[in-house]
């Protein structure tokens, strides 16, 4: 198959891929825009970096280095969103001892533009994740939870917007099934509703109503389940959805060397990554927007 | 709210300007590792700290020693990690469920992907047992009937995973066929009771363990599964972990 030569190829280096016919004179007349999108995901309460002897992830990780790094990125590029994919909360004695507020706290130092919300982000209840909302001064974004019958109704949105140097970007939050996975009694009332049919709304009203330029999707669904096809994932979700350019993935702690390139509904490149977890690594996704009249030649190559 | 006030601005702005058509030509992707070649922010390190003494404070007194790092990888069906929790749910849990019911229990089962960091070598402290259990779930004990433990038994052969478990023996063929299981060296008797420890995660449903429901009691012992750990650390000196024999497959 074709697709899975495109795969393949991706996959054997640094790939460059041309559609629709790349043309390198039309760098003539024109201005360029970049975004850059930054991304963490299931970071999991890892405020301090990892010892000398903690296996492979030793000397790895930690927020105060992760703020430097942000800062560089956003002095070379201030039109910059850092955005997280859930799993905030959880993992070392801080969220023991603290509940989740130095997490915000610090998300909120470092300027985070949006967060989706993970399952382990209910793990001291919907109450305990409401009590921490006043240290976060960034947004919590999920289409598919309904908090209606919930403390945190119209506390998280589905989506946002932002527009950075005239580029208009929308980005729409999805979390996972919390059935089996969450006790009830932590998540209550939190209605889950399929995720796939709901980011295919969000991609609509997205591109077409608030003429996004650029659609992002936060997810904390998984990057994809071998042994239940069925179950939503990110690459699923990729594959069954249109006018998405981006999903940041969250959950399976799926450590990627690169982003994935998956074809979508319309057989365009959707662009799916994560990094792995615990704040080891920043994802760092740089578009290139040219701003020009004649639109025939144009294509989009990826370098991955 | 502020956010319908910017979406509506932002609308005015983009109808006022008629918006320029732009077209996305690249998009350049990759990771970059958080490391020691990092200098931190200061601003977040002083930040920080004061509630970093806090915790160190009340978690880097060493309570035993580890002779070796081990991981839930160590082994395909059970790992000394995962066989030292389970145990020591057994050991510690054990006189507190006795002393208020008068039965023991007879089985642990715990949860691989719960087993949340290595154990590594040298000093262990309260802060190792955070590591390894981050989470605050407690230990609840349930009484099944054997089927249910049978069931329990079909779920492990299935799952093919080192699930940490104690009272249990497991006996697979090649071809992960049962060829014999054991509680406490006898047979499973379908209409006897057996009292299973496990934490209240997995009683709920959590990584659907659904026949841990099918018991007909439930008791609460209100003791955090971390701190079974932090307990089993101050009553031995040293670590030493092995994988067994309680649950494997034959060549």
């Amino acid at each position: 198959m074709k697709r899975r030569d495109f795969i393949q190829q991706t996959v054997a280096s640094s790939a460059l891929i041309g559609l629709g016919g790349l043309t390198l004179s039309s760098f003539s007349s024109t201005t360029q825009k970049k975004i850059t999108i930054l991304h963490t995901n299931d970071v999991h309460s890892h405020i301090d970096p990892f010892g000398p002897d903690d296996g492979r992830n030793a000397n790895k990780g930690g927020v105060a280095r992760r703020a430097s790094l942000i800062e560089n990125i956003r002095k070379e590029n201030p039109n910059t969103l850092l955005l997280d994919a859930g799993d905030i909360f959880q993992g070392t004695p801080y969220f023991n001892y603290y509940g989740g507020e130095l997490e915000f706290k610090l998300m909120s130092m470092l300027k985070y533009d949006a967060a989706t919300i993970g399952n382990h982000d209910f793990d001291n209840g919907i109450d305990g994740l409401y009590a921490q909302f006043p240290h976060a001064k960034f947004d919590f974004i999920s289409a598919n939870y309904d908090f209606s019958n919930t403390v945190l109704d119209t506390h998280v949105k589905p989506y946002k917007t932002f527009v950075k140097d005239g580029i208009k970007i929308g980005v729409f939050g999805l979390g996972i099934e919390l059935d089996g996975l969450v006790i009830k009694e932590l998540y209550k009332e939190t209605v889950y509703y399929n995720p796939t049919e709901i980011a295919q709304d969000m991609s609509r009203i997205l591109k077409e109503e608030e003429q996004c330029d650029l659609v992002i999707c936060l997810s904390h669904l998984g990057y994809n389940y071998r042994n239940e096809a069925e179950k939503p994932s990110d690459l699923t979700l990729a594959r069954a959805t249109k006018n998405i350019d981006l999903i940041i993935g969250g959950h399976t702690h799926t450590f990627l060397r690169k982003p994935t390139i998956v074809k979508n509904s319309d057989e365009k490149n959707v662009l799916v990554n994560q990094v792995g977890s615990y704040g080891l690594y920043l994802g760092k996704i740089d578009f290139y927007f040219d701003s020009e009249k004649n639109k025939s030649a144009k294509g989009t190559t990826i370098i991955v | 709210m502020n956010n319908n006030y910017f979406i509506s601005i932002v609308t005015l702005v983009l109808l006022m300007s008629c918006k320029q058509e732009v077209h996305l030509t690249r998009i350049e992707g990759k990771r970059i590792e958080i490391n020691d070649s990092l200098s931190g922010n200061q601003d977040i390190e002083n930040f920080i700290k004061p509630y970093r003494d806090y915790v160190n404070k009340g978690l880097d007194s060493v309570l035993a020693y580890s002779i070796a790092t081990y991981t839930k990888n160590d082994g395909e069906l059970n790992t000394g990690l995962g066989n030292f929790m389970a145990d020591a749910v057994m050991e510690m849990a054990n006189p507190i469920f006795k002393a208020r019911t008068g039965n023991s229990i007879d089985i642990v089962m715990l949860n691989h992907g719960g087993i949340r960091s290595i154990l590594p070598k040298g000093n262990v402290t309260s802060r190792t047992a955070y590591n390894i259990m981050p989470f605050e779930n407690s230990v609840v004990v349930t009484g099944l009937k054997g089927t249910s433990v049978k069931a329990m038994v079909s779920y492990l052969q299935k799952a093919k995973r080192a699930h940490p478990i104690s009272g249990l023996s497991i006996k697979l063929n090649s071809d992960f066929k049962l060829l014999e299981t054991k509680v406490g060296n006898k047979p499973i008797d379908d209409n006897k009771t057996y009292y299973v420890a496990t934490n209240d995660y997995l009683y709920n449903g959590g990584d659907n363990m659904n026949f841990l429901k099918q018991g007909d009691s439930l008791y609460k012992l209100d003791y955090k599964v971390r701190n079974v750990f932090i307990d089993y650390f101050k009553k031995v000196d040293t670590l030493n972990l092995s994988a067994d024999d309680r649950f494997i497959k034959t060549n």
